[in-house]
This record gives C-alpha cells, structure tokens and sequence, in this order.
C-alpha cells in the first residue's frame, strides 16, 4: 500500500463509523407499526411501549429535514435548528469578545508588572475555580434579564484563560526582544504593540482556544437553565417532548460548531505561530 | 576628559546576592574616539557585557558615568545602536522586516518604500539581498548575524556596541562577517566598541584593544593601540612586524597578568608593536625570555580564544 498516511486514516474513520452506524441500527429494529393508532392510543404511549434510542436512519433522516430548512420560525416553541444555533452563537462570540476586551489588556498589565501580578494573584486563585454556573442565580438577580445573564455567565467562564495565557506569554516575553525595542526607543504602547503582542500570540491564542471550548460547552447548560432560545434550550425541549431523534440531531451539531470554532482560532493560531 | 567622543569615568557596578554584593567592575575608566573601532579582551565572568549593557543604557552604573557626545547616557537611545551575542532578531519578522523595524523607529516620518529602499540597501552591503523574505528561522546563524548588523548599521547610531558578534559562528563564517564588517566601517567612519574572546578578530578589527583584569573587582588595565596600517587584511597583516608583539603581548596578558590589580586609574597606554621595534636591544634578557611564548604562540596558531 502506497496510499498516505491521511488516506488511511481516512479510510479507517469511514469504516469505523459505518460500523458504529451498523450496530445502532442493529439493535434497534424499528417497531413494525401496526397500522394508524388512534389518537388516544397515542396519548397512552401505546406508539412505543418503552421510550426507545431512534435508530441513526431516523436521525440522520430527521437531520436532512432539519437541515434542509434551518431557518423556519414557527412561534417560540418551533424554531429551526439554525436559529437556535444562531442564538448560541450570538451569545458565546458577545460573552467572549467582552471576555477578550477585558483579558487581554488586563493580562498585559499583570504580565508586565510583579506588583499587579502578585496584588491580583489571590483574586484570581478564589474566582477562577467557581463554576461559571454557579454565578447564574446571582447574574440574575443584579442583571434582571435572562439574555445579558446568559452572556455573563460566558463572559465569565471565557475570561480565565484568556487572562492567565495572556500573562504567562507577556511575562514570558524574551527580555532580548524587550531590549531590542527599548534600544529602539519604542514607547510602552508601541512596545506592546509590535514586541509583546506578536510574541505573545501563540500563548494568547492557546488561551483564546481554551476560552472558546469551554464557553461552548457551557452556552449549552446556561441555555437549559434561562431558557427560550439557543441550542441548550432546544435540547431540553426537545427531551421533554420526547423527540429524541431531535436531541441526538442536536448533541451532532453542538459537536459539530464546537468543532468549527475551535477549527477558526486554530487558523488564527497558525498565522501568529513563529518558529525561533 | 570631554574632548573624547566617549568618556567612561569611575564606573562600577554591585550585583546584590543573598549574603552582601559582588562589586563586578570598580573604577573603570575609558575613552573613545570619534570613528575608532575599539575591542575590549578580558576572561569569561569579568564583565564585559555589563559594561557594554550600562554603555547601551539597558543597565545602570552603581556609580559612575558615561558620557557620549558631551551628553550624559541615561537609557538606552537610538544613537547607540546594539548588536547582542544571541542576535536578538525578532522571528516574526522577515529579514526586510527586521531591519525596517529599526529604520522605522529611527524615521518615523518616512514612507513604507523610503523605509524599504533603505532598509535594502543595508540588507545588500551584508550581501542577504537574496534573503529579504526569509524569516530568521530559516537563516543559518551568520546570515541571522548579518542581518543584525545591517539593523544596527541601517538606524545609524553614533555609537555601535557589539557583544561578541561572532562568537557563535564557525571560522570561515566569522571571516567573512568581518572582513565585511571592516569595510562597512571603513565607509562610515562608524564609531565601534566591540566585545570578543578572539585575539585574532581584535588585532583584525581595532585601533585599539582594551584588556580587562579578571572580576570581581575587575579594571581596565591597559589600552593596546594597534598601529598597523589600514585597509588591514587577514593574509597579510600577519606577515606585519609589528603583528606577533601585538599577539604575545595580547596573550601573555591573558595568560600571566590578568589577575593582578592594575595599581593606576587610567589604563596604560601600550603600543607594542612600536616597542618592539624600538626596544629590541635594551630588552634582551626579557625578550628571550618571551621568545619562548612567541614560538610556542606561533606554532599554534588559530583562533585562540579565551
Ligand atoms: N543580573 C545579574 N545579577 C547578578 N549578577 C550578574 C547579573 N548580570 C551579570 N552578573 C554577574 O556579573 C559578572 C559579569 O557578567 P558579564 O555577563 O558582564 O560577564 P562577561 O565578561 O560578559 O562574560 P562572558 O565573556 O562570559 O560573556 C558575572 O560574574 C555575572 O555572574
Ligand atoms: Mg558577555
């Protein structure tokens, strides 16, 4: 065999998902239906005596029809997938540019300076390990609204790494490079704009990764709890209607937008990687 | 002492530890001429680059000071422009970036191609102007030197500090960089304080040498002029009379005197290419003497390094 490596694995991943696929599908023979039921057999869950896993043929034939009309809005309830989507997503990127604003500039001056960094030091240590859900009930209370509560609880959760990356790489800055721009005669801000900056990126970046996973994974908890759009939402929805071709369509497209927005940052990543 | 382009007057310089301080370097005194290319000899730890650091302005003098241009140094400016040991490139930049970076902070007025063309024409008098796109990544490390030196030519300092350029290239390298080096200093008339572990380089490049005694409480101990005629060239200037008086008197230094404490302030002054042709005959019990380090020296000849 003289295919690559990517080939290969390629090949490797296809088989190993058509397998998984086949043994779902397997073990879940779909009911023979036994002609209509009456709409009263239906409301006594007669259709399914016991609440089966939909087989991956249901889903993915659920998901095409999702899919193929992502943007249809039929009252608060019936949203289409993109919509959702779309609402997750206005709230993650809001909540982590706001995150960033703060981070970064805020991770320069600890990174530049030992007094700050060691004055805000224990006020980090207590914050960082709080569960960003934990600040919900409090969000609520002082913001009065679930939407901008929601977008604190990203803010919160993506402002960690991003400030502590942003301080390590500053603080990590090669003193030779710093001397370079003061032999220079750079001023403070254009020494952390065109010295610290780029050779902090990578850190930064490897920051801003960390702060987008996680406000991913949490958008969909924060959503559960206020409730009324974005994909948390529509996943718990979906469970209390018992639509679990629906969840599991849903829980496919968490991971494939975590995906893709980890993927974006990995690019930017790439492009301020610099090899010494 | 103002008439000097440069004057260093009774520098020292403490490092505090966990028991006291360690004085490196105590009334160091020094000059420099307007145009003079100046190498400073001493053993590893004796403190040449802080020296050459409190020079720069990146560090400063316990107590002392350096006066450059009938102006007191504080902090570092453009006028004295650094080439450090390891470089020092910034490696996001390209080549051209690199030493724009410097033409930039030193013309804040001019255009991206007034930046660019200026920057070129430094980038090809070190013959890289094949390598403007590259970063220093994929330079090999005399290229790297290179294009640190056209950075540092390009801002045109008044002063340029270099700490041990060459030390990490290998031989045929370093000469090229050099011979290089002479000629662009030939054309300016750049001022040069250089620091290097290579008696050869020096006696190559200086008009001067300035030998340094061991630390901690290190000295200035000697100011070596080197009288040999300029344009200098490596093949040749050995084959100068005055070339192995320099050399033994470099190395003997290095080897026997560098630890006893200069009991003078200034430096001598000490031309021994001159004193050896002058000298001969009033000095011949201690030159036979030496005539023993000139032929073991001569033998094994190459880049002795300290
Ligand atoms: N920041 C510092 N803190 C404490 N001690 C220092 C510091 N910088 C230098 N020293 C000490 O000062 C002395 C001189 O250092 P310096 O780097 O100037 O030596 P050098 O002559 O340049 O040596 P080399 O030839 O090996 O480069 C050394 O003993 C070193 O340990
Ligand atoms: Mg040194």
């Amino acid at each position: 065999m003289t295919l690559s490596l990517n080939t290969r694995a390629f090949i490797v991943s296809v088989v190993l998902l058509v397998t998984l696929l086949g043994i779902w599908e397997a073990m879940n023979p779909v009911a023979p239906s036994s002609g209509e039921l009456s709409e009263f057999e239906l409301l006594m869950g007669a259709a399914d005596q016991q609440a089966r896993v939909p087989p991956p043929s249901v889903v993915l034939s659920h998901a095409w029809q999702e899919l193929s009309n992502p943007f249809y809005d039929a009252g608060p309830n019936d949203k289409g997938i993109g919509i959702q989507l779309g609402w997750s997503l206005y709230r993650v990127l809001t909540g982590y540019l706001a995150a960033m604003l703060v981070a970064i500039p805020l991770g320069f001056v600890i990174g530049m300076s030992p007094l700050m960094y060691r004055a805000l030091n224990p006020f980090i240590q207590v914050l960082r390990p709080i569960s960003p859900l934990a600040w919900m009930p409090l969000a609520l209370f002082i913001i009065r609204d679930s939407e901008q509560s929601a977008i604190f609880v990203i803010f919160i959760c993506s402002v960690w790494p991003m400030l502590l990356n942003t301080a390590f790489g500053v603080s990590g800055v090669r003193r030779d490079w710093v001397n370079v721009a003061r032999t220079h005669e750079l001023g403070p801000l254009r020494t952390a704009w065109q010295v610290i900056l780029p050779a902090a990126a990578p850190t930064i970046l490897t920051g801003m990764r960390i702060s987008i996973g996680i406000a991913w994974l949490v958008i969909v908890a924060a959503e559960m709890l206020v409730g009324g759009t974005g994909i948390g939402y529509y996943v718990w929805n979906e469970w209390n209607n018992l639509d679990l071709a629906s969840v599991i369509f849903s829980i496919l497209m968490i991971g494939v937008v975590g995906m893709l927005l980890d993927a974006g940052l990995g690019a930017i990543a790439r492009f301020v990687q610099y090899r010494e | 002492m103002s008439q000097h382009f440069v004057s260093v007057e009774g520098l020292s310089r403490e490092f505090p530890h966990a028991s006291g301080h360690t004085t490196v370097f105590e009334d160091v005194n020094l000059n420099i001429e307007r145009g003079e290319f100046v190498c400073i000899i001493g053993h590893s730890g004796c403190g040449k680059s802080t020296i050459l650091n409190v020079l720069a302005g990146l560090d400063e003098p316990t107590s002392g000071v350096v006066i450059m241009d009938g102006k007191e140094v504080r902090g570092p400016s453009l006028d004295r422009g650094v080439v450090f040991q390891n470089y020092s490139l910034l490696p996001w930049l390209t080549t051209l970036q690199n030493v724009a970076f410097g033409v930039r902070a030193r013309h804040a007025d001019w255009s991206r191609e007034q930046v660019n063309a200026h920057s070129e024409r430094f980038l090809s008098m070190v013959g890289l102007s094949h390598a403007l796109h590259k970063k220093p990544a994929e330079l090999s490390g005399g290229m790297r030197q290179r294009v640190s030196i056209a950075r540092a030519f390009a801002t045109e300092p008044k002063l340029l500090l270099l700490d041990e350029p060459f030390g990490a290239l290998d031989a045929l390298t370093r000469g090229v960089i050099q011979d290089e080096l002479m000629q662009i200093c030939q054309h300016t008339g750049q001022t040069v304080f250089m620091i290097t572990h290579d008696v050869d380089e020096a006696i190559l490049l200086s008009d001067r040498i300035l030998l340094m005694s061991d630390g901690p409480n290190a000295q200035i101990a000697e100011s070596v002029r080197i009288s040999l005629p300029r344009p200098r060239n490596r093949a040749d200037i050995v084959n100068h009379p005055g070339y192995y008086a320099i050399r033994n008197h470099l190395i003997r230094f290095l080897v026997a005197r560098s630890h006893e404490r200069p009991n003078h302030r200034q430096p001598l002054d000490i031309d021994p290419a001159l004193d050896a042709s002058s000298s001969q005959a009033n000095n011949a019990t201690s030159s036979q003497v030496n005539s023993q380090h000139t032929t073991h020296n001569t033998t094994s000849r190459g880049n002795i390094s300290c």
